[in-house]
């Protein structure tokens, strides 16, 4: 008789070397694993907890200027490698990784007005007060050489901005008009104005590279046509917007930092309404950069904070400040998307992450599982309270915390007037009589109204539409302003 | 409009030029303009009718003679003709000459023509090259619409998009531009310049090269392919081998060892007849075997290991079993030549008494292993067995396998052909087959991978096929959805992202805290809310409630319920209670009729209690059958243990309806358990199940396979660290980037300058 043994093959079991992680054989049987929902619950609320535990941006702080950061360009070659004019003339090129200055140069007298790197990162231009075009090389001259300028071309008016072609010799500048010009000429090859008022920047569209944004001092963003040298198009907006910044990855979309507190998001071929309107700062928006995967945008604003804004959600995800961080006046997102540096009044560029509590460094296999295993939950699980409520908790500074809540208190009453004022007659009688005399005396009676109104909208959201379909117009309008 | 306008202009403008034209094309003919003398005429006529023979439209010129003398003013002569003069003719037109034609066509084109619009300011003109510049350029963004809604629905982006091929200078480029100066890199050049290396270029020294041209192409081929074809066939013999020796059987072991000896002997034999002295040198090869054998005391269980295993062998099979074996080696080996001929013996019938006497069993075993039917059977159970143990096997080198173990001809072929391979690779001393080895393992673990892979996917495909669906299905209403979002803008979107406060959280204790807070605020809810939400949560109530009332008043309550219904009060329906009033009567009589027959109020007296009993907490019965007595079918156990291992549920809190005769009250809801949950439906969602049905399906890897659970939880986006990532380009996404530079287009245009600019230029030129 043959007897039958339990038996198990070694391959199922046995490590190949020391190294090897322990096979886990695994039964995926439902009911053996109960309680998905809540343990995945609980998963997502640490996950979320530890997120915020760990959200620690602040990575360094360059300092060497000797007056407030005016302008900052990144390398297109190298990631270490960062530029920045101050507003006493002075351009500084750092190194990142070193997190120090490798070369100082005094290029203007007065402000550097604006900076930008040649595509091949052999050199860069600044613009500056003194009414220069400098062009300089990328290398430190070497030992005994003069630190002097490739080029210098000498214009009759203040150039405010200068940006330079994605892809071939050619660069351009703002002030009083655009102008485009050739790397090998002294005279701009083509000059193009729309109104007098003078530029304040002036940006190249990545993609389709014939194509550039300026936004003018009298309140416009003008789009200008390189190749037909003709401007296309051009906004007005409430307020002056500060610049733009093109959308790296579509490229008929860019954004606007305005003056207004809100950023503006256009599609250039519609340019009647912004695709979003971007709004958390409480002061004016001084700079705007994508970042390189253009699902993404910084923004530099007055209010001594930067935020970061979802191109597609009005609202930011992100906010950083610090204590000794004052006026942002420029930004910028590394090309690698990780970093974010900007550029404040006092002196200082600081170093951030793009991702607060992300981990730098290599990432195992398992932590990288790990970490895109958390991020799901914290997607899946983001509209429960607890977890939207921790995920979303930032500590602001208190002028900027007062600020907010001031400018709500603002916007509602604005919102209120709107709507008594353009209730009928008859919806205003309707309202009253649904009111008991007993009501508390205290308050004034149109307010009584309107908490009443606030109050049918919420409750019968989708009861009584037909009913109410006029106060909801009302409202949905008012939502707007 | 400007459009439209601008257009009109144009062609105005295109109008002009053509009768600007005009003079050129027709040469207004010189019978027209009177030249001062005769001469002249005669000239231009001259000149005409050159002109008219080598010109390709050649025009029949018409003649105008002198009016004749007998044309008078008076009189109409007909003379000539010799007919009457009709005054018809005279009105008709004189013949219809052609340069006549052209004139007339010319004015008539002046005559239809009104009067020229004036040319547009410059403001105008220019806003109306602005209109077509933009009206160009959206059209030439608007190609970009597929690729950015592609990218902005994808699952994931990768992040740089092109490959970044590492570029790696050769080493002469490097040096190139490299010089030696100090006293000791001259030295080291020196050196190297004598020993012929190669310090710029070429990069290999000239044996190397030689080496390289050494071998030609077809042979480097042909060796490549015997090395395949080696390769492989030693792949199928070590498989084979693996599985032989895998195999537990020992019958067929013992089968196979006869086959062998079987073999062994008919070679043997076969060597007799060919080569006598080399079958002789084999005899005396074994009988040497068998000598040393005898000498020796290697298989007589006499060893240490022997000794051991004789003190286990009384407790342990394996070690008899080991014994034994050792045991029937021996005398395998001490055999005289004599039973090697036994299978001749053995078909005659006649069995050896050696044989029998060494190994009963194994005499048995023969005439078993004799039969061919066992023998094939043998195999073929080992085969299958081999088949349920590593299913993995490649289909191929398995049927390879089969036809192998059927005739062992061509294995033994192979086995040469290999042995030869093996010779002449020894001879090479070549290392590659390590490589190739690696290489066919990887190819296995690629096959066993792919099988992994289908099975994955139909285990996916059941269960994302719900997902999908789900998704479809949002997909499907959004496109619904955004109108009404547009119409009303939802709280939820409007809220900001972020929670901002003056006081920052670094703890997870803090966190915590926080989360709690949460909990108050959510009980805290105003009450308005609250009542609003479980409004909204039945609306039916509402519609229902003034019904039952109605019905209320129709049966007589006062036997069945204590107290009255409240009047229920509504915002919303404040005109249906008027109404009520009024039509009372008919809608009673009618509810009458409606409801005759059943009785409501018994109905929902049931429905309260089932409630009632539902919500009661339940027992615990702990008895166990058959413990402590006996047990099986039909039997229960007694009363007395049951009543001891009844734990009897203590009596929850009073109800809140039990005073309210005509109200359900239901408890469920659990307020802790409602702070955890989301109380509006979600921004994409359009039905809470289908909210609910992602919230159920879990992600981790503790439900999911390791490949489904990759699959669930790939981010969005994956950036590398350190990698430049460039903006999207015409040629990434397979457009094609215009050929001409911007700079050569904008060359190619006039220069554009304000008049402003102008000045400064010259100024500039001044300076």
């Amino acid at each position: 008789m043959k007897v039958k043994m339990l038996s198990r093959n070694p391959d199922n079991y046995v490590r190949e070397t020391k190294l090897d992680l322990q096979r886990v054989p695994r039964n995926y049987d439902p009911t053996l694993h109960p309680f998905e929902v809540p343990r995945e619950y609980v998963r997502a609320l640490n996950a979320t907890k530890l997120e915020r535990v760990f959200a620690k941006p602040f990575l360094a702080s360059l300092d060497g200027h000797r007056d407030g950061v005016n302008c900052l360009a990144k390398h297109p070659k190298s990631l270490a490698t960062v530029l920045s004019g101050a507003c006493d003339g002075e351009v500084r090129i750092w190194n990142l990784t070193k997190q120090k200055c490798i070369r100082a140069i005094q290029a203007h007298e007065g402000f550097v007005r604006g900076m930008c790197t040649r595509f091949c990162g052999t050199s860069f231009f600044t613009v500056g007060d003194d009414k220069t075009v400098k062009q300089w090389k990328m290398d430190a001259p070497a030992y005994g050489e003069e630190e002097e300028p490739l080029h210098t071309i000498l214009g009759k008016t203040v150039y405010t901005g200068i940006d330079h072609h994605w892809k071939e010799a050619v660069f351009a500048t703002c002030g009083q008009q655009v102008d485009i010009w050739d790397e090998q000429r002294t005279s701009p090859i083509c000059s193009m104005t729309w109104g007098f008022d003078s530029i304040s920047s002036v940006k190249f569209n990545p993609i389709e590279t014939f194509l550039l944004g300026s936004c003018a001092s009298d309140r416009n963003i003008v789009l200008y046509d390189m190749r037909q040298s003709t401007p296309l198009k051009k906004v007005i907006l409430d307020m002056r917007t500060n610049t733009i910044c093109w959308n790296p990855m579509e490229a008929f979309i860019f954004t606007a930092a305005n003056e207004d507190y809100n950023l503006y998001t256009f599609d250039m071929r519609a340019l009647d309404t912004p695709v979003v309107v971007h709004k958390d700062h409480v002061s004016a928006v001084l700079d705007v950069d994508y970042s390189p995967t253009g699902k993404e945008f910084v923004s530099a604003s007055f209010d001594k904070s930067i935020r970061i804004f979802p191109v597609d959600k009005s609202r930011s995800r992100e906010v950083y400040h610090t204590k000794r961080m004052q006026h942002v006046i420029c930004v910028k997102w590394t090309s690698d998307s990780k970093y974010i540096m900007c550029g404040s009044d006092e002196m200082n560029i600081r170093l951030w992450k793009a991702n607060a509590s992300e981990k730098l460094g290599v990432l195992t296999s398992r932590e990288k599982a790990a970490k895109d295993y958390n991020q799901k939950l914290k997607e899946k699980f983001r509209h429960h309270p607890h977890i939207k409520r921790i995920a979303r908790h930032r500590h602001l500074p208190k002028s900027i915390y007062s600020q907010i809540q001031e400018q709500r208190i603002m916007k509602e009453a604005r919102r209120r007037k709107y709507v008594l004022r353009h209730l009928t007659l008859s919806q205003y009688s309707f309202l009253t009589s649904l009111i008991s005399p007993k009501t508390n005396k205290k308050l004034p009676f149109r307010e009584v109204v309107y908490v009443l109104l606030l109050y049918i909208r919420d409750v019968f959201e989708d009861f009584s539409r037909g009913l109410f379909s006029p106060f909801f117009s009302v409202m949905g309008e008012a939502m707007i302003i | 409009m400007t459009a439209d306008r601008a257009a009109e202009s144009l062609l105005a403008l295109s109008q002009q030029e053509e009768l600007v034209d005009l003079p050129k094309d027709y040469p207004l003919s010189a019978s027209e303009d009177e030249g001062d003398s005769d001469e002249e005429r005669k000239h231009q006529k001259l000149l005409e009718a050159i002109s008219s023979l080598g010109g390709k439209n050649r025009r029949k010129l018409a003649e105008r003679s002198e009016a004749s003398l007998k044309v008078s003013e008076f009189n109409v002569s007909s003379e000539g003709s010799g007919e009457k003069l009709v005054l018809a003719d005279l009105l008709e037109p004189v013949k219809t000459s052609s340069s006549l034609a052209t004139v007339k066509k010319q004015l008539n084109r002046v005559k239809s023509k009104k009067t020229l619009e004036l040319p547009l300011n410059k403001e105008e003109v220019e806003r109306i090259h602005r209109e077509i510049a933009f009206n160009n350029t959206s059209q030439v963004l608007s190609k970009w619409d597929p690729i950015v809604l592609k990218n902005r629905q994808a699952e994931q982006l990768v992040f740089p998009v092109e490959k970044e091929q590492p570029a790696f200078a050769p080493i002469e480029h490097v040096l190139s531009g490299w010089k030696a100066r100090t006293p000791l890199e001259q030295e080291i050049f020196n050196l190297l310049h004598k020993n012929k290396q190669p310090v710029t270029d070429p990069l290999l020294t000239p044996v190397e090269k030689a080496s390289l041209k050494a071998m030609s192409l077809e042979e480097a081929k042909m060796r490549r392919a015997e090395l395949q074809r080696a390769r492989a066939l030693q792949s199928y013999y070590e498989a084979r081998a693996r599985r032989e020796k895998k195999i537990k059987s020992k019958k067929y072991h013992r089968v196979v060892k006869k086959a062998k000896a079987k073999q062994a002997l008919k070679e043997f034999e076969h060597l007799q007849k060919v080569d006598p002295t080399a079958a002789l040198e084999e005899l005396e090869k074994i009988e040497k075997a068998r000598m040393m054998e005898r000498m020796s005391l290697k298989h007589q269980n006499s060893g240490k290991w022997a000794k051991s295993k004789a003190i286990m062998a009384k407790y342990d099979l394996e070690a008899r079993q080991a014994m034994q074996e050792q045991l029937a080696k021996n005398k395998e080996l001490t055999q005289k030549l004599q039973a090697a001929s036994e299978s001749e013996e053995e078909e005659g019938g006649t069995e050896v008494e050696e044989l029998v006497l060494d190994a009963v069993n194994e005499a048995q075993m023969n005439a078993d292993g004799l039969n061919p039917w066992m023998l094939r059977s043998c195999t073929s159970d080992a085969k299958e067995g081999e088949i349920q143990e590593d299913p993995e096997q490649l289909p191929e080198p398995l049927a390879h396998n089969v036809s192998e173990s059927e005739d062992e001809r061509p294995v033994t072929e192979e086995e040469i052909v290999l042995k030869e391979f093996e010779k002449r690779r020894s001879l090479r001393k070549r290392s590659e087959l390590n490589q190739d080895a690696e290489l066919r393992g990887s190819q296995e673990t690629k096959d066993s991978t792919s099988q992994e892979v289908l099975f994955e996917l139909r285990t996916l495909s059941q269960k994302f096929k719900e997902s999908h669906q789900s998704r479809k299905q949002k997909a499907s209403s959004m496109e619904t959805v955004p109108q009404v979002q547009r119409e009303e803008p939802a709280p939820e979107e409007e809220e900001p992202l972020l929670l901002q406060r003056p006081e920052r959280v670094q703890t997870l204790e803090e966190l915590e805290e926080l989360e709690k807070e949460g909990c108050f605020q959510n009980k805290e809810l105003p009450r308005p809310m609250l009542e609003g939400h479980r409004l909204k949560k039945n609306p039916n109530n509402q519609t229902d409630a003034p019904k039952k009332k109605r019905k209320e008043q129709m049966i007589d309550l006062k036997n069945l319920l204590t107290t009255k219904s409240p009047s229920v009060k509504s915002l919303a329906v404040p005109t249906i209670e008027e109404l009520e009033d009024e039509v009372e009567r008919d809608q009673k009589q009618m509810i009458k009729e409606a409801f005759a027959g059943d009785d409501v109020i018994r109905d929902f007296l049931k429905e309260k209690r089932e409630a009632v009993e539902a919500s009661k907490p339940q027992d615990v019965d702990l008895t166990l059958p058959g413990w402590g007595e006996w047990g099986g079918v039909g039997l229960k156990p007694s009363a007395k243990k049951r009543r001891r291992f009844l734990i009897k549920a203590p009596e929850g809190p009073p109800r809140k309806d039990k005073n309210l005769p005509n109200v359900i009250i239901n408890e469920k809801r659990n307020i802790h358990a409602a702070a955890h949950q989301v109380r509006v439906l979600p921004y994409p969602f359009t039905h809470y199940r289908q909210f609910e049905r992602t919230i159920q399906t879990p992600i981790g890897s503790t439900w999911n396979t390791q490949r489904a659970f990759q699959k669930l939880t790939t981010p969005k986006i994956v950036t590398k660290a350190g990698h430049i990532i460039k903006p999207i380009k015409a040629e990434d996404v397979g457009y094609r980037s215009s050929s001409r530079s911007d700079l050569s287009i904008i060359q190619g245009n006039p220069i554009r300058l304000s008049a402003h600019h102008k000045k400064q230029l010259k100024k500039n030129s001044i300076d």
